[in-house]
């Protein structure tokens, strides 16, 4: 119980200090966000329950006002912005990835957490990104489908680093791989 | 940890933040139910007036805060004008700010602290069924605690990697980073549970 609670209050405390390191820099001098590469480690270590509960506390404390999205921001405004469905498809997107590294036991880690990174974190966030908006700016589906494929390329990336981090800490602290226990 | 909430007092801070968060909800319904553009219009106005009524700083900050917005202004520019369906997409920009303005209002005016007791309120029928709301309470401390602590772990590793190569800190941090939080996450569950744990029910939780 104690352990489930501090790791849950961890790694939302991990999503918030991935989008406060300024100067990290993932890729081909890009500053790509590594706040959603917190969301799919998330769900890729604690399994789907507790990585889903992670995003929803650190969810609940963005639109408490504290400024935990990269950049500073935070607040109630989040949830109405026009990237709103993107933020409120973290934890159904971590509860996905669990799902699948927790059912996909005998697959090696690596690639199963890059996989399950790229159906939960990609498929799934951008089906939320996509409708919400078409919400926003009163476009169909498939125009707003156009727009966010400028981000696949990082999130792609995301997806692979994800799954390469895990595997380096299921060498490093095997205890602390939730999802596969 | 600093909150966005203003540090301009106005007459809006004293409001109890629940009327606010429900006229909030109330309001933000409305804005997405008409399509009009002159009523979206006069909203914005009337938002702009209460930022207005709260003083030129705040109203600085406010319109800050809405820069976020600028790509998809942009985009809604450039197509409407393309289609020619110039009303739409005046309606389309003036719901999008005055949403984000209205939302943006209430997070500044509302003091963390009184957040946190709406929040409280809200868990309230979790209790009367039985639930114990005391491993949230802890759990948004414990986050509030631990943000800073990782941030400054990750600023010590970035640190440690300049010191050692010519190139720039890049993802192979996060590996270390969450390796260390990890470690911290154990040794939190070990306190807790020598101090007899997080449910209520045990004597020694008292405080």
């Amino acid at each position: 119980m104690e352990r489930n609670m501090t790791m849950i209050a961890l790694f939302a405390a991990l999503i918030a200090a991935l989008g406060l390191i300024p100067s990290l820099t993932l890729a081909f001098g890009v500053p790509i966000t590594a706040q959603s590469m917190g969301v799919m480690l998330a769900g890729a270590i604690l399994g789907a329950k507790r990585g889903a509960l992670a995003v929803l506390l650190f969810m609940a404390l963005v639109a408490l006002g504290l400024p935990l999205l990269a950049g500073g921001r935070g607040g109630l405004g989040t949830f109405v912005a026009p990237t709103s469905g993107f933020f409120l498809g973290w934890p159904v997107a971590a509860f996905v990835i669990g799902l699948i590294v927790e059912r996909w036991q005998s697959g090696p880690l690596g690639v199963t957490v890059t996989l399950a990174s790229v159906i939960g974190g990609i498929l799934v966030m951008y089906g939320f990104g996509i409708v919400g908006m078409s919400i926003a700016l009163k476009k169909t589906l498939a125009e707003c489908a156009m727009l966010v494929t400028a981000f696949l390329p990082g999130d792609l990336l995301k997806a692979v680093l994800t799954g390469a981090i895990t595997q380096a800490l299921a060498r490093s602290r095997p205890a602390s791989i939730l999802s596969r226990h | 940890m600093i909150s966005l909430t203003s540090p301009v007092e106005t007459w809006a801070h004293r409001i109890p933040a629940g009327a606010k968060l429900l006229a909030l909800s109330g309001l933000t319904l409305g804005l997405f139910l008409t399509n009009r553009p002159e009523v979206l219009a006069a909203s914005l106005l009337a938002i702009a007036a209460l930022y207005r009524s709260a003083g030129t700083i705040f109203l600085r900050q406010g319109a800050g805060h809405l820069r976020m917005l600028w790509p998809f202004l942009l985009l809604i520019a450039v197509w409407h004008g393309l289609t020619g369906q110039i009303q739409a997409g005046l309606a389309i920009a003036f719901r999008l700010l005055a949403a984000l303005a209205l939302a943006n209002f209430v997070t500044m005016t509302t003091r963390l602290t009184d957040m946190i007791a709406v929040l409280t309120m809200l868990l309230a029928p979790l209790r009367r069924i039985g639930l114990s709301t005391r491993a949230v309470e802890l759990a948004i401390a414990m986050v509030l605690r631990f943000t800073p602590m990782l941030v400054e772990n990750g600023n010590r590793l970035a640190m440690s990697w300049r010191a050692r190569s010519r190139r720039r800190p890049n993802w192979r941090i996060v590996m270390p980073m969450a390796a260390l939080a990890l470690d911290d996450a154990d040794h939190v569950a070990e306190a807790l549970r020598a101090r007899g744990g997080i449910l209520p029910d045990t004597d020694n939780t008292r405080d």
